[in-house]
């Protein structure tokens, strides 16, 4: 029923040349993606930003919220910086009514998040 | 096809997560029928669908012999959804998730679900039945939200 998320690891550089992990989600992003988004994480081990891309997540429910915070507590241990884009405009509100927002800068595309790290 | 008040449509759902999600289509198709903007469904499909992620998991423990009950009901203004399990429902409702804490390790990075219904829709209320054979959760959602 529920549609499975692939999580794909790429690499692109800020505007200082600096390295950026990007985690590229697909499908949906619920209790069953807790391997294909924490292991995704997991594999971008180092201190370079990281970028998550939403545009291709149909949805979102509150155990993927959960994933995401999870993920966002790692990189506040070691202090790292999260971007996210690509989230349709209703999930841009529910990040931000939750909270996610306080710890990871929301934009529009790719572009404007990796100028954001 | 325009749904006018009165009319009534009810789902049955497995307790499987992932089932959530026809509950969360059909909502979306009635309240389009009702003529509700896009922003209000997608809030609405949230809520619906944690309000079922809940029952299936909480309520009905995800005993796939119980069903979750889901009936969508039209009035003149407003849709209201109830979400029926076999749970004894929740003695009290749990706190206002905190970022911070969550962040800090020292609250569980699970638990917004609740917290999601409450904030999307205009009324959400939970109501207990002790002996585990109808608590439900009611949601409501209105039409012309804008000018109440």
């Amino acid at each position: 029923m529920q549609s499975e998320t692939k999580t794909t690891v790429d690499r692109t550089s800020g505007s200082n040349g600096a390295s950026i992990a990007v985690l590229r989600f697909s499908g949906d992003i619920s209790s069953t993606s807790k391997d294909s988004v924490l292991g995704a994480w997991q594999s971008v081990s180092g201190n370079s930003p990281v970028l998550l891309d939403f545009s291709k997540v149909d949805y979102i429910n509150s155990s993927g919220i959960a994933l995401i915070i999870q993920i966002l507590m790692e990189a506040d241990k070691t202090g790292r910086k999260v971007a996210a884009f690509g989230l349709t405009p209703h999930f841009q509100k529910v990040f931000t009514m939750v909270g996610i927002a306080k710890y990871a800068g929301l934009y529009k595309d790719e572009p404007t998040a990796t100028a954001s790290l | 096809m325009v749904i006018t008040a009165g009319t009534s449509v009810e789902v049955r759902l497995p307790s499987r997560l992932g089932f959530e999600k026809v509950a969360m289509g059909t909502a979306a198709s009635v309240a389009q029928l009702m003529g509700f903007p896009p922003d209000r469904i997608e809030d609405l499909k949230t809520a619906v669908a944690e309000a079922c992620i809940n029952a299936i998991e909480h309520g009905n423990r995800l005993n796939e012999k119980l069903s979750v009950g889901v009936i969508l009901s039209a009035t003149a203004h407003a849709l209201e959804v109830k979400v029926v399990d076999n749970g004894t429902g929740m003695e009290k409702q749990p706190p206002k998730p905190d970022i911070d804490r969550k962040i800090h390790g020292e609250e569980d990075p699970r638990g917004m679900g609740m917290f999601l219904i409450q904030a999307l829709v205009d009324e959400a209320e939970w109501v207990r039945d002790s002996k585990g054979k109808g608590s439900y959760v009611r949601l409501v959602i209105r039409l012309d939200k804008e000018n109440q």
